[in-house]
């Protein structure tokens, strides 16, 4: 298991070298450099400034020879400073992914505890009003369109109500109650969009796994409906929605980009978005490569999951 | 009984009162983007000016009625007055000398004076090759700062135009920066005082100073007690930032946010569909600035090169009906790329109607006949077609486009639109010159600004000279080329109006760039919000916050 683990995570090494280079030389291509924008907003801007700031900033330099510079000073710790921020990329984002972390976490964390039961009670009574109701609403969450959504909770709960905050950060030092009322409806948003898409899967999984013989062999042993379901369905079913969850967890730190937008609220995708948009080289870069490296763990951490649920799964 | 009852109606009369005066302490503005920099030298954003002209000035602005006017000096100089001396350079070339006395009383934050050696070190700094300063030609041509006392200094230019009286630009203070700088001038942009502690209270000598930024969210403002003007009104500023426009409408209608910045809000239909709806509860202003819409045509063209068919052009577009229709009469149409509101404009310029009929007789003039589906075309069989180019996903634009299709082909002109997202339109098809027909977007322009960038001839962009320059149209005439030199370097008023007038007319001629309108900002305002004079040029209205006050909140 150990030399298994080893393996996957040198060629996860491999591959975020080869992401790294794939995404700066993308950067790189995109039309336009971070002068272009620097100048159209300054009418006082002459062409020897633009040129000036190309030859300081190295844009002047062939695409390769700049990415190798910048490998260079990354491998030695430095991973520059964010064009858009002025700040050291690391500085910029470390909150963000806090922030991520709080919103997709608290929102995956609650997908999962609704849509299991959910799935599982629609599998277990299919083609019942149970079940109907339940795709209704899984149907519902995976069709709003998140703005709208958003846009739709904030008028009720901000204009309307006025029990939660429309959106933004909290002050700081606010309390653990005021971090959850800005928490809230972004929330609300994600799990909403989340939920329907897990429920779906946890069904499809459950009905499948319900038609095995060794589930008609624990029927006719005798065992009680709970540890049929729990002991039997529920852990087979789980390898596909296992790995489900792992590419979303993999989207975690890429964020929610609609979602962080409508609320104003200061998470990776945003982050990786404006960075790209504003080529911010260095903060897309390591905001990729973050998301990518997530994403390579999510899908080890899934492997290793799956010899759990299934013991006859061994890695050598 | 009663004096219980009595005592608590009091109490909550008080409560309430002690709330209102608490409230009215605070000002919460909403806007759309935070500033990639704190430093007043790097990326000239509007959102970083915004923020930053509440805590520092520059040592002349121009001010809400387009005048130049002394914010950190005590006098403007010049020639007349004897602050400005005309001398001769080493070369044998003519420079001048120009001589700034700061406020006396203009104190950093931290209790140190703003003083001459603050001007000296942002000289040095905004010369230095490495530092990267976004003006850094405006250092480069002064050829040396004499210190004459603490608050008294004189600028040797290089040269000698008629902005010489201007200086633009923020004083740093040498007291926190110079060590930062000397350090390494290539690191000073990320390394600056204004970058690593931006609440740092010896960066402001303005009304109001940074007491807490959260990147990307919101930056708080408290009145700074060494600002030497009147007494700003606002126990507290803070700037929101709510980057989706929708989200900023119901931010403003929730109470997170009292008013939206016209700077940095919502766009003209956003502003005036929120009138329509909320328009008894807000004051809504519309100010037309210096943000010209427009089309390019490109020189390269053949069809182009006829001076008829540009005329053509803009005599079948009703710029007038697509002013009132798509933007409520709000966004003035234009004459040429000089604002109506700069003291230069010249009301006598050539103003071209919509006349469908004489847009046809043109046409046919220049051998354009109406052929096959009534589109035109030339003797030779060859289609009046040209390609119509903006800024995909900018929903004005595009509706814009779509009338400018509509009315062309009435005229018999097949106007076909391919729109490019702004990154590759701005960054690849316009810098190089890669659009075949028209191309629409806009200019951002300050007062009596010399178009030298985008109407000489030496600043197309083209492989040779590295696609420097921005006269992407590809206008090339000798005169319009012999007026900006002129203009540069005329002192005179009043000969200097001549010379734009001449200008103007020149560019009416050759409309080689179709003049559309002149962008509004759209400042959504509570009703007890007083003192807020939008400017229309570069400087935001944060220029004066000191004059915003609340009445009757």
């Amino acid at each position: 298991m150990i030399r298994y683990i080893t393996q996957r995570l040198t060629e996860s090494v491999i591959v975020l070298f080869v992401m790294s280079f794939i995404i700066y030389a993308l950067i790189g291509l995109m039309p336009g450099d971070p002068v272009d924008l620097m100048i159209s907003a300054n009418p006082r801007a002459t062409a020897e400034d633009a040129a000036r700031l190309r030859a300081l900033y190295g844009l002047d330099r062939p695409i390769g020879e700049r990415y190798l510079a910048w490998l260079g000073a990354a491998l030695q710790g430095d991973l520059g400073y964010s064009r858009l921020n002025s700040r050291p990329v690391l500085e910029v984002l470390w909150p963000r992914l806090g922030n991520t972390v709080a919103l997709m976490g608290v929102s995956f964390v609650l997908a999962i505890m609704l849509a299991l039961p959910c799935g599982i009670v629609a599998a277990l009574r299919p083609r019942t009003a149970t079940d109907t109701s339940i795709n209704l609403i899984a149907f519902a969450g995976i069709s709003v369109p998140p703005f709208w959504l958003a846009i739709l909770l904030i008028i009720l709960f901000a204009v309307v109500l006025g029990w939660l905050p429309a959106g933004g950060m909290p002050p700081s030092g606010a309390g653990l109650g005021a971090q959850a009322a800005y928490l809230a409806l972004p929330v609300a948003t994600l799990t909403i969009v989340t939920v329907g898409g897990i429920v779906r899967f946890v069904r499809a999984a459950m009905i499948e796994a319900l038609r095995q013989d060794y589930v008609r062999t624990a029927w006719a042993k005798g065992l009680g409906e709970r540890q049929v379901v729990l002991g039997h369905v529920l852990r087979n079913a789980m390898i596909p929605v296992v790995t489900i969850l792992a590419l979303n967890f993999g989207a975690l730190f890429s964020g929610a980009l609609i979602t962080e937008t409508m609320f104003g609220y200061l998470g990776m995708g945003k982050t990786i978005y404006d960075a790209i948009l504003g080529n911010d080289f260095n903060l897309a870069l390591v905001g990729l490569l973050l998301a990518t490296a997530t994403t390579l763990l999510a899908n080890l951490a899934a492997d290793l999951c799956y010899t759990w649920l299934d013991p006859r799964i061994t890695y050598k | 009984m009663t004096a219980r009852l009595a005592a608590i109606l009091c109490a909550a009369v008080l409560g309430l009162s002690a709330a209102t005066v608490a409230r009215a302490a605070e000002l919460k503005i909403g806007m759309s983007q935070f500033p990639s920099s704190f430093n007043p030298h790097f990326d000239a954003a509007v959102a970083k000016s915004y923020a930053l002209q509440m805590t520092q000035r520059p040592i002349t602005a121009y001010d809400q009625d387009w005048e130049l006017i002394c914010l950190l000096c005590i006098e403007i100089p010049t020639l007349e007055n004897g602050q400005a001396k005309l001398e001769t350079l080493s070369d044998g070339g003519q420079g001048i000398a120009v001589t700034y006395r700061l406020q006396p009383e203009a104190t950093w934050g931290d209790g140190t004076p703003v003083t001459s050696a603050d001007m000296v070190f942002t000289w040095e700094a905004g010369r230095h090759p490495k530092s990267g300063f976004g003006n850094f030609e405006i250092f480069r041509r002064m050829l040396a700062v004499d210190v004459i006392d603490e608050k008294t200094f004189t600028l040797h230019v290089d040269r000698v135009d008629f902005t010489y009286s201007a200086a633009p630009f923020e004083l740093l203070p040498a007291h926190l920066e110079r060590a930062v700088f000397e350090v390494d001038p290539a690191a000073y942009r990320n390394r600056s005082t204004y970058e690593t502690d931006t609440t740092n209270p010896g960066l402001a000598f303005g009304p109001y100073r940074i007491v807490e930024v959260v990147p990307g969210s919101r930056i708080v403002l408290v009145p700074n007690p060494t600002w030497w003007g009147t007494p700003p009104a606002f126990e507290r500023i803070t700037l929101l930032v709510i980057e989706n426009t929708a989200a900023l409408e119901a931010n403003l209608l929730s109470g997170a946010i009292d008013m939206i910045a016209g700077e940095l809000g919502v766009t003209i239909d956003q502003a005036l569909a929120f009138e329509k709806r909320h328009g008894d509860r807000f004051n809504i202003v519309y100010k037309p600035g210096l943000i010209y819409e427009h089309v390019d045509l490109n020189s390269a063209n053949p069809i182009l090169t006829d001076k008829r068919v540009r005329h053509a052009l803009i005599h079948g577009l009703d710029r007038e009906a697509l002013n009132r229709t798509l933007f409520g009469g709000k966004q003035p149409v234009a004459q040429t790329s000089v604002s109506p509101l700069d003291w230069v404009y010249d009301p006598d310029v050539p103003s071209y109607d919509f006349d469908p009929e004489r847009a046809k007789a043109l046409l046919e003039e220049a051998g354009w006949i109406p052929g096959a589906g009534g589109m035109r075309q030339n003797a030779s069989g060859e289609r009046l077609t040209l390609e119509l180019m903006t800024t995909a996903g900018n929903r004005s634009r595009e509706l814009v486009s779509q009338v400018l299709q509509s009315q062309w082909r009435e005229l018999g002109i097949d106007a076909r639109i391919r729109n490019e997202p702004a990154r590759v339109f701005f960054g690849e098809t316009l810098n190089k010159r890669k659009f075949t027909g028209a191309a629409m977007y806009a200019w951002v322009s300050s007062p009596e600004n010399v178009p030298r960038t985008t109407l000489y001839s030496d600043q197309i962009p083209t492989a040779e000279n590295n696609w420097a320059g921005q006269n992407y149209s590809g206008l090339a005439n000798a005169e319009m080329d012999a007026v900006i030199d002129a203009i540069d370097i005329e002192l005179d008023r009043g000969k200097r109006k001549a010379l734009w007038s001449r200008l103007q007319h020149l560019y009416a001629e050759e409309l080689q760039i179709i003049p559309l309108y002149w962008r509004a900002s759209s400042f959504i305002l509570p009703k007890w919000l007083k003192g807020v004079r939008p400017t229309g040029h570069q400087n935001s209205t944060t220029l004066w916050v000191e004059d915003w006050y609340a009445e009757g909140r």
